[in-house]
């Protein structure tokens, strides 16, 4: 039973970083109909930036304050990505206004490309470690409840909550403020929220830049985790399925649907992969999604999709 | 000659329905197969067959498969990768577990296997769209890439991972040098190709094409969307089986199950993007632009680079080469989004009127 | 030639459509008879284009019975109801953008092409057979039409006139036994409208079509139909001929509102 609940704890975790980098797909797709692959790209950019940054700033400060690096370095990288979607917005989407999806997509795929090739040009392409001083010990939880007890790893609880922070703010924005409104708008129809004076261009340079900053944070704890490389370019295909089942264009979705494949992928790895031989994580999550998907269409939280004649 | 259609009248409907209604085009097409026969094979050499053309042609027929499920039936799929392993897989097995089974036979035996594969993967299509349908093609890629890897059988208990095959002949000719690779490649294109052309121009083709236009109006006029999308499906992933396992079998010779990756899958629907979709030539001329791009960029970079007295270390080669071929694909998707071959349409429609635009 | 109106071919009882909590129609019972011209009027959001999308399929009634040639009618599919004999227009032109016109209309013979797909894809013997039969049938539907000039245009290139007659051909293609026109003549200008009155009435004609018709036009609809439903707010409030429709007070009030 510790065991079980020990692998469920661990799942949740993971889901958490999945369910912020699903997060980065859903306010892109949310805001200009744009399935933006590029989402892993931007979280190893982002990582990369800040892990450089943090050891160029450190050096320069003669590595006497990591708290002063790390946060020069933190602006720094919030800075880079703010770089990324001006460009993003200013070379790319403003000329592909209304076309068709999987242009956009395959235009997600191309910017996937360049971010990675600049990424690598630009701060180098080892593994690198980015150290925000997180704990790193775990702790021994419930001893008194189950044999053994529960080994939770400080670090992702803190990840958690982080995640979870920055899911609320997110949420807020999106609901309360009149910039969430306009994002609202623009997913809704880029002409018509064109023709009532919402800045298109603004938009979504401000949608793109939460997104990076969302790909930061969660390449922050990913780094801090595992180290920064090339491999976390990958997350982005193991973020889809999160999407996919909690539905395109909700929040919450991203959310719910991260934990439970997060929580999905572990048990089956620790229950289902022993007996087929192992590795079945990442289609597991996929077919997951896919089941979902043939009952409710438009994932657990997407809109409901009518078509009109 | 003027490229007119002029004086070329059509008195049947027969004739009005070939592949090629101008004349012109016919001739043309013709003299590149003919030349691509007959005076390729005497001009390219080893390098050529290798590295650039036997890979053009494979892709091509891939390409010509993703493009009939993704350009004509609309239906997006990132998964092809998937299905070019499950046809050479298959055919591997066929090979060696059937006695005396032909090499044709084979290969077409793994075309079908994965166009089972794509009908079994192409059931969510009648629920969902779009993006969705995207992401569940995915399923289909990461679970071949694990079964291929994971499941000893598929593999005849090979203890490296990888399978090879030797000796290809097809009734008593020896398919050894590249030459006779490229020939056997092209027989097998031109073969395809003509399906294709037949199949869109038929009633199966404008099944699909209603379906991707406009779903609802295409049931409501009787076409059933199950068979419609699942046909799609089906003949899709032949092609691209088929093509996977040439790949295997006649460029590889020996391979793994990451030459089928999802890097694969990316490729080819860029091929058909890039290209053109819904159009036959686009998933040449995509397919062509995709395999000679990456080798010019390697060839000219380093060249570039010595040119300005720079050394250019292999990684800053490929880290150059990817964000080359990014922008490069960005460009093409804003400067025509409809691909290569509408420019090829336009120009043609332009040089049809030329010297008099009106 | 003198056209006879023959017994009920379609029945609808009581039918009740909801979307969530919007009642989209409720409880509507009329009956269309073989050979005529039955007209669907009413203002906008009055449940016309959902009435439609009942009799050929799309949208399923929670409530009602629909008798099809006397044979109650189960929940059907759209291709299903096509196969029936059902062929419909479309209020927004919903025609394969993709595709030339020859295309388009061609789609529509599509349940009646047999041949395998192996077979196509050889482009042989009964395949090219029945594809060059079809063309042949489909020519006639371009030459009753009149857009003998445009068939290898593709439809997106074609104005919206030309574009509604091209939709009006495709449903023809499939010689249907009931044909149903939603908004033929919307956005049209007084020439283009007698053309597409002359195409409906002589459907109508040559062919025997039941034609359900949808049309804001009060002239045309007065005009060309035998009997006229009128809805409003998913309500029947009128069925019978033109002029009694046209003199009941009811309809009146929902069409000028209540105060005239």
């Amino acid at each position: 039973m510790g065991f079980f609940i020990e692998t469920l704890i661990g799942g949740l975790m993971a889901g958490m970083l999945y369910s912020l980098v699903a997060l980065g797909f859903v306010l892109i797709f949310k805001s200009s109909g744009v399935f933006n692959f590029a989402q892993g790209a931007m979280v190893l950019f982002a990582a990369l930036a800040m892990a450089r940054f943090s050891e160029w700033a450190n050096a320069a400060l003669g590595g006497n304050s990591l708290f002063l690096a790390n946060l020069i370095a933190f602006v720094g990288a919030g800075a880079t990505m703010w770089l990324v979607a001006w460009v993003v917005e200013r070379f790319v989407l403003r000329k592909l206004v209304n076309q068709e999806g999987a242009t956009l997509l395959m235009v997600t795929l191309g910017i996937t490309y360049v971010l990675e090739g600049v990424g690598q040009t630009i701060f180098g392409s080892e593994i690198y470690n980015i150290d925000v001083g997180m704990p790193k010990e775990p702790v021994m939880m419930f001893e008194n409840l189950f044999e053994g007890g529960i080994l939770i790893n400080k670090e992702d609880f803190i990840a958690a909550l982080i995640a979870a922070l920055l899911v609320g703010l997110l949420t807020l924005f999106f609901q309360k403020t009149p910039v969430g409104r306009a994002l609202r708008a623009v997913a809704d129809d880029h002409q018509a929220a064109l023709s009532i004076g919402i800045p298109l261009n603004r938009i979504w340079v401000i949608v793109w830049l939460v997104a990076g900053v969302v790909a930061l944070v969660a390449g922050i704890i990913w780094g801090s985790k595992l180290g920064v490389q090339f491999s976390l370019a990958t997350v982005a295909l193991r973020a889809l399925p999160v999407v996919i089942l909690g539905g395109l264009t909700s929040v919450p979705g991203a959310i719910v649907g991260g934990l439970i494949i997060g929580v999905g992928e572990k048990l089956s790895e620790v229950y289902i992969g022993p007996m087929v031989g192992g590795g079945i994580e990442i289609w597991f999550a996929y077919v997951l999604a896919l089941v979902v998907l043939l009952f409710r269409p438009q994932g657990l939280f997407g809109e409901k999709i009518i078509n009109r004649v | 000659m003027l490229y007119r259609e002029n004086g070329q009248f059509k008195t049947t409907y027969a004739a009005d329905q070939q592949i090629f209604t101008i004349a012109q085009d016919k001739w043309f097409v013709l003299g590149i197969v003919a030349f691509a026969f007959l005076a390729v094979p005497m001009l390219a050499d080893e390098y050529m067959f290798r590295a650039i053309l036997i890979p053009f042609l494979i892709l091509s027929l891939a390409a010509l498969g993703v493009n009939l499920l993704v350009g004509y039936c609309g239906q997006i799929t990132l998964g092809a990768g998937a299905f070019m392993a499950v046809g050479a897989y298959a055919a591997y097995n066929f090979l060696i577990r059937i006695d005396g089974m032909p090499l044709i036979g084979a290969l077409l035996l793994g075309g079908l296997t994965s166009a089972g594969m794509g009908i079994l993967f192409g059931i969510p299509s009648l629920r969902v769209r779009g993006l969705y349908l995207a992401v569940a093609t995915l399923a289909a890629q990461f679970f071949c890439d694990w079964a291929f890897l994971r499941i000893k059988w598929f593999t005849n208990d090979s203890s490296s991972g990888s399978v090879s095959v030797s000796d290809l002949s097809v009734f008593g000719w020896v398919i050894d040098s590249p030459a006779e690779k490229y020939l056997f490649c092209l027989g097998f294109i031109v073969v395809f190709a003509v399906i294709a052309k037949n199949m869109t121009r038929a009633t199966i083709g404008r099944q699909w094409m209603a379906i991707r236009d406009m779903d609802v109006a295409a049931e409501v006029i009787g076409i059933r969307p199950m068979y419609a999308k699942l046909s799609a499906f089906a003949v899709s992933s032949f092609f691209v089986g088929v093509a996977g396992a040439l790949w295997g079998f006649v460029h590889l010779g020996s391979w793994e199950p990451a030459a089928f990756s999802v890097d694969r899958s990316f490729q080819l629907l860029f091929m058909v993007i890039i290209g053109g979709l819904g159009s036959i030539l686009g998933s040449f001329v995509g397919a062509a632009f995709i395999v000679i791009l990456p080798i010019f960029l390697n060839q000219f970079l380093p060249a570039l680079g010595g040119l300005l007295g720079l050394h250019i270390s292999t990684a800053a080669v490929s880290h150059a080469e990817l964000i080359i071929f990014g922008s490069l694909i960005v460009f093409f998707l804003i400067v025509e989004p409809h691909g290569l071959a509408r420019l090829w349409a336009i120009a043609k429609e332009k040089l049809r009127l030329w010297p008099f635009p009106h | 030639m003198s056209r006879k109106i023959g017994d009920v071919i379609l029945d609808l009882q009581n039918i009740s459509l909801r979307f969530g909590g919007v009642k989209a129609l409720t409880d509507i019972s009329f009956d269309i008879r073989e050979h005529e011209v039955r007209a669907i009027i009413g203002p906008n959001g009055a449940g016309k284009s959902s009435m439609l999308n009942v009799i050929n399929g799309v949208y399923h009634p929670q409530e009602g019975k629909i008798f099809y040639r006397g044979a109650e009618r189960k929940k059907m599919e759209p291709h299903m109801a096509a196969s029936t004999g059902i062929a419909r227009t479309f209020q927004n032109i919903a025609l394969f953008k993709g595709m030339s016109v020859l295309d388009n209309i061609m789609t529509g013979r599509t349940l009646k092409m047999k041949s395998n797909m192996l077979l196509q894809a050889m482009w042989f013997g009964p395949a090219q057979k029945e594809e060059l039969a079809h063309r042949r049938k489909v020519e006639e539907i371009i030459d009753f039409l009149e857009i003998q000039h445009i068939r290898k245009t593709p439809v997106g290139r074609l104005p919206y006139g030309l574009q509604k007659r091209v939709d009006l051909g495709r449903a023809l293609a499939m010689e249907p036994q009931i044909l149903l026109l939603d908004e033929p003549m919307a956005g049209m200008n007084v020439e283009e409208k007698q053309d597409m009155c002359r195409f409906i009435l002589d459907v109508n004609d040559q062919f025997g079509t039941t034609i359900v018709l949808i049309e804001h036009d009060m002239g045309v609809v007065m005009d060309i139909s035998d009997r006229v439903v009128v809805l409003d707010y998913g309500k029947k409030i009128g069925d019978g001929l033109p002029d009694e429709v046209r003199s009941s007070p009811e309809v009146i009030k929902a069409y000028l509102g209540a105060g005239h």
